[in-house]
This record gives C-alpha cells, structure tokens and sequence, in this order.
C-alpha cells in the first residue's frame, strides 16, 4: 500500500542553502555519529561471527581489515540514511539531535562524507580480501541506501522488512572474506537476522507510531493500526524460532546453540503472543529489549562454540 | 563594495576553534592510521619474501 500521498506531510527536505554560512561547529564526534556507531557494533559482531566459523584460515591483520571495512562500509550506508532521512529525522523526538537536522553537519557534507566512505571500504576490501566480499559489501550498501531508504521506507509498512535484508548482509560478508564463496551456513545466519528484524522493529514502532505517523512514515502500526501489527510480531516470531535454530538442525553448530535457540525462540514467541494479548507500552519494550538480547545470545554462542572447538582441537592435536 | 584590505575577514570563535582542532586531529588519525594499515597489510600479502624479491 502506497503512502506517496501522506508523504506530502512530510517535512520540507533538508538543503545546502539551509545549512549556515558561516564556519562549521561539527566535530569529530559528530561525523562518528553520522556513521551510527550503536548499528555498526552489531554489523562488525555479526561480521566477525560469520568470518571465525567459516572453514579456512584468515590471517589476523587481513581480519581485521576486512572487519574495518565492513564496519565503514555500515557507517557510510548510515551516514547517507541520514543525509537522505533528514527531514523525517527533524520531526522524531529519537532523531532529531542527529547531525544533519541538529545543523551541525550540512546536507552536502554528510553526502560527500558517506560516499566517500562508502567508496573507500569497497575498493580496500576488494584490494586486501576479494572481490566477492567486495561486491556483497557494495550492493549492502546500495540496497540500504537506494533500496530502503530512499524507496521502501516512505513507500510500503513492508518497508523493514524487505529493508531488513540490508542488515542480515554482514555475516555473509564475513563469510566471504574468510572462504571467498557464499556457503549454506552463512545463508542460514542471514536469514536469522533477516526473520529476526521484523518483530524487532515492529515492537519499537509500536512505541513510536504518533511520531512515524507526523513524520508520514509508512510503518506497519500507522498503516494497518497496532493489533495487526502485533498479529505480525507473533507471525515472525513463529517463523523465527525454527529458523534461529536451524544452524543447529543443519548440524552446523553445537548443542549450546541448539539450546540457546529453542529457548530465546520459545520466549520470543511468549512475549509476542503476551504483547497480543495484553497489549501495552511495557510488553512491547519488553520484546524489543530480549529480541536484542536473543539475536546477540545467538551468535555470542556461535563464537563460542568455536572458540572452545579450537580449544578442544588444539589440545587432543 | 569593495573589500577593504584590512578587514579580518570571517574571524573563528573559541567553539568553533575548538571543533576545528578537533576534526583535523580525526583526520590526522584517519589518514596515519591508512598508511599504518596498508603498509602492514601490503607486508602480510607479500610474505616473508618481501624483502628478498628478484629486481
């Protein structure tokens, strides 16, 4: 369902010639902002999880550089979400000390910055690792910026989760820098994320919808109302317990996965059927805090399981 | 009208000083830390060999 006419509403695009003309008080920890530091921990996270459980060997110096890369590669993809986002992130309370519509950063550097970045992470990742890691870094970039952002997000309440594909990336990434191929396992670590984001999103929406709905932002909440909503939480929910556990079904990890999986998916399925149930503010910043919870028990227990395998083959080598 | 000679012409404040300092020490950083890393990253591809290639 289109909300292009709503979208009228939105506020008036941030441009250059607001900017102020006189010399620019952004500093550095304004620019780290534009890169969105708190998403890029979880892209390097799940980067580095997909990276360490791939078969084959990456020398630790090439490792780190291919997880710099795809952490400045997010933070270019963030940096042009905010150029782009502006003028809806002036009228949300949650983003409107950003550094483009705060007036500390102007719209043009912001671009320029993000580009720039973004440019620099592919070329050195291709350069240093390979061109697969490369070119899935690339289109990550482009499907979040020009894809999501600048289409899906004021277009369709499927906007996060078609969107939400641009976030399960980093683990294939990962992947690819270690391997250069794209293996089943690192498919499935995808598609935990990418079912994972849905509810995750839902449930803060559900908290925010009067300002997505001022901002003229086509979420789920403000288009097909809060009950329908949280219909789809539970939906995802039920989608992804099974498929969070499916790495382990695969036999691709442990049995601490296993157990960790069936738990966090049984509890992110309680607190969904609760938020439908007995809906409040309260149930759904509950599911919004362990779904974060339960996506970074996941793979902290995937890095586990491999730490302790290596430990293991180590010592009876 | 013609700007006379003498004018300072666009004259920082102290926070705007401040900032600026801030964001050339970033990039400073930015830039040491890329050649740091390219070289480092330039000697574990080529290997022990790096020192002794045929000219």
């Amino acid at each position: 369902m289109s909300l292009l006419s709503e979208g009228a509403g939105l506020a008036r695009p941030l441009r250059d010639e607001d900017a102020r003309a006189e010399p620019s008080l952004a500093g550095a920890g304004d620019y780290l902002a534009l890169m969105k530091p708190r998403v890029m921990s979880l892209v390097v996270f799940t980067a580095l999880t997909g990276m360490l459980i791939a078969p084959g060997h990456l020398h630790p110096v090439l490792g780190f550089t291919a997880l710099l890369c795809i952490a400045v590669g997010a933070g270019a993809a963030g940096a042009l979400n905010m150029w782009y986002d502006a003028d809806i992130d002036a009228v949300m309370s949650r983003t409107v000390t950003r550094p483009v519509p705060s007036g500390r950063v102007a719209p043009g550097e912001a671009l320029a910055f993000g580009m720039t970045l973004a440019v620099g992470s592919v070329v050195m990742l291709g350069l240093m690792i390979n061109v697969l890691a490369a070119g899935l870094l690339a289109f990550t970039i482009v499907f979040y910026v020009a894809v999501y952002t600048m289409w899906l997000k004021r277009w369709t309440p499927q906007n996060i989760v078609i969107g939400g594909a641009a976030g399960a990336f980093p683990p294939m990434i990962g992947w690819a820098a270690t391997t250069n191929a794209i293996g089943i396992e690192s498919v499935l670590l995808f598609l935990i994320i990418f079912f994972w984001t849905p509810p995750h999103f839902w449930a803060l929406s559900l908290l925010r919808t009067e300002e997505y709905a001022r901002a003229g932002v086509p979420m789920l909440p403000v288009v097909a109302g809060p009950e329908e909503t949280r219909r789809q939480i539970l939906i995802y929910s039920l989608v992804l317990a099974p498929v969070g556990a499916s790495p382990w079904l695969f036999g691709y990890a442990g049995l601490a996965f296993g157990l960790s999986a069936i738990v966090g998916g049984a509890l992110m399925i309680a607190l969904s059927w609760q938020l439908l149930r007995t809906p409040s503010d309260h149930a759904a910043r509950r599911l919004f805090g362990f779904s974060i919870l339960y996506l970074f028990a996941l793979f902290a227990v995937l890095l586990a399981e491999w730490g302790l395998g290596g430990l293991f083959a180590r010592a009876f080598a | 009208m013609a700007e006379k000679p003498n004018e300072p012409g666009v004259v920082l404040t102290d926070e705007q000083k401040r900032q600026r300092r801030s964001r050339s020490i970033a990039l400073a950083l930015v830039l040491g830390g890329l050649v740091l890393l390219i070289y480092v990253v330039t000697v574990v591809k080529l290997g022990p060999g790096v020192l002794s290639r045929p000219l």
